[in-house]
């Protein structure tokens, strides 16, 4: 850093800024969060419960993700089976 | 029919009370009736922040639970015929606020007034949800600090989701942002958020920025709302406040710092 650096970053490079950074996201976050349909959980649990009749999997095989763009919303579904030798 | 406007926050300690105190005495000054409603059941402050604490006979609950009526429990302000206070009760539990009681007092005194400010507990628990439940606006209060400005977000989400506007699918509540404990200073210096910053983030209608003062402990010390401070930044910022509520167009004041001498430059501590 130089000796101009010092005087720069002691002018602009406040907490601030990294206060206003670090609420941006969590912000968005939380929003993001927040508009997520309520039946969420609910879908979770029962594909789970429908998988588990057929495969044996860990209650946290399966994961639902929700996220939205400005006309489109995703519904992500993952689902982690055990490998070969644990199927039924 | 009065219009009712919850004071809230979300996180404690931001300038609610303070806030409330300031709105309904400056809305009671410009001659329109108006109440002032304590939500914070167990942890009453409004009463000594408006000086009428050694007035108070019954309270909000004893009114919801019928054991007063809503004329014995109000406390008419001694310095502002329009203004009443309705304190919150000291010992009860929570609970006591039920939806169907506040909507009844708050029908009654829509009544007799023009105007019904709530002022909402901390948290986004039962108390601060009667506060806003029936709310027509809400002045978000926010300080420029991080957990402050978060809390403000949730709030509005539950604002946007939770009110009776929100479940009858009216118009929803006219969210207002007030910057309370503002340091023009440390703004400069690059420490505190500033206005822009917040808006940039919350993009709320800006009702007021009240800069951090001497002035407000001094008030609530002596248990006069700091919006009677003409003399103070503090006070005339909350007094722009009630006047851009109403709708004047004022610019903000106190948001640079006051041009210092060289002498007080080099010598600041």
């Amino acid at each position: 850093m130089g000796l101009l650096d010092v005087f720069r970053s002691n002018r602009n490079k406040g907490s601030a800024s990294v206060a206003k950074e670090r609420l941006q996201i969590l912000v968005a976050h939380d929003r993001a969060y927040r508009n997520r349909p309520s039946y969420l959980p609910k879908l979770q649990q029962e594909i789970l419960e429908v998988i588990r009749k057929y495969v044996e999997v860990d209650l946290d095989a399966v994961s639902v993700n929700y996220e939205q763009d400005d006309d489109q919303e995703f519904l992500e579904l993952n689902i982690v089976l055990p490998d070969a030798a644990g199927r039924g | 029919m009065a219009r009712i406007i919850v004071i809230t926050s979300g996180k404690g300690g931001v300038g609610k009370t303070t806030t409330a105190a300031a709105m309904a005495m400056g809305l009671a000054q410009r001659g329109h009736r108006t109440a002032v409603i304590d939500f914070d059941v167990g942890l009453r402050n409004l009463d000594l922040i408006m000086g009428c604490e050694r007035r108070v006979v019954y309270d909000f609950v004893n009114v919801i639970n019928g054991e007063a009526n809503l004329n014995q429990a109000l406390i008419r302000d001694k310095r502002c015929d329009s203004l009443y206070v309705l304190p919150a009760s000291q010992t009860r539990d929570k609970e006591a606020l039920t939806q169907e009681g506040v909507g009844k007092v708050l029908e009654e005194l829509g009544k007799g007034h023009d105007y019904i400010v709530c002022d909402s507990p901390a948290g986004i628990e039962h108390g601060a949800n009667m506060a806003m439940y029936f709310a027509d606006d809400a002045v978000v209060v926010t300080n420029p600090e991080v957990s402050s400005v978060r809390d403000s977000d949730r709030m509005l989400g539950i604002l946007a989701s939770k009110s009776r506007r929100a479940e009858q699918d009216d118009e929803p509540i006219k969210e207002h942002l007030l910057l309370t404990r503002y340091s023009a200073d440390r703004v400069e210096r690059g420490e505190m958020l500033s206005v822009d910053d917040v808006q940039e983030i919350l993009s709320l209608n800006l009702l007021g920025v009240i800069p951090e003062s001497q002035a407000v402990l001094n008030a609530s010390n002596a248990g006069i709302p700091v919006v009677l401070d003409n003399e103070s930044n503090a006070g005339r910022a909350y007094n722009d406040m009630v006047a851009r509520y109403l709708g004047e167009d004022l610019p903000m004041r106190f948001l640079d710092t006051e041009r210092k001498g060289i002498f007080s430059r080099l010598f600041r501590g």
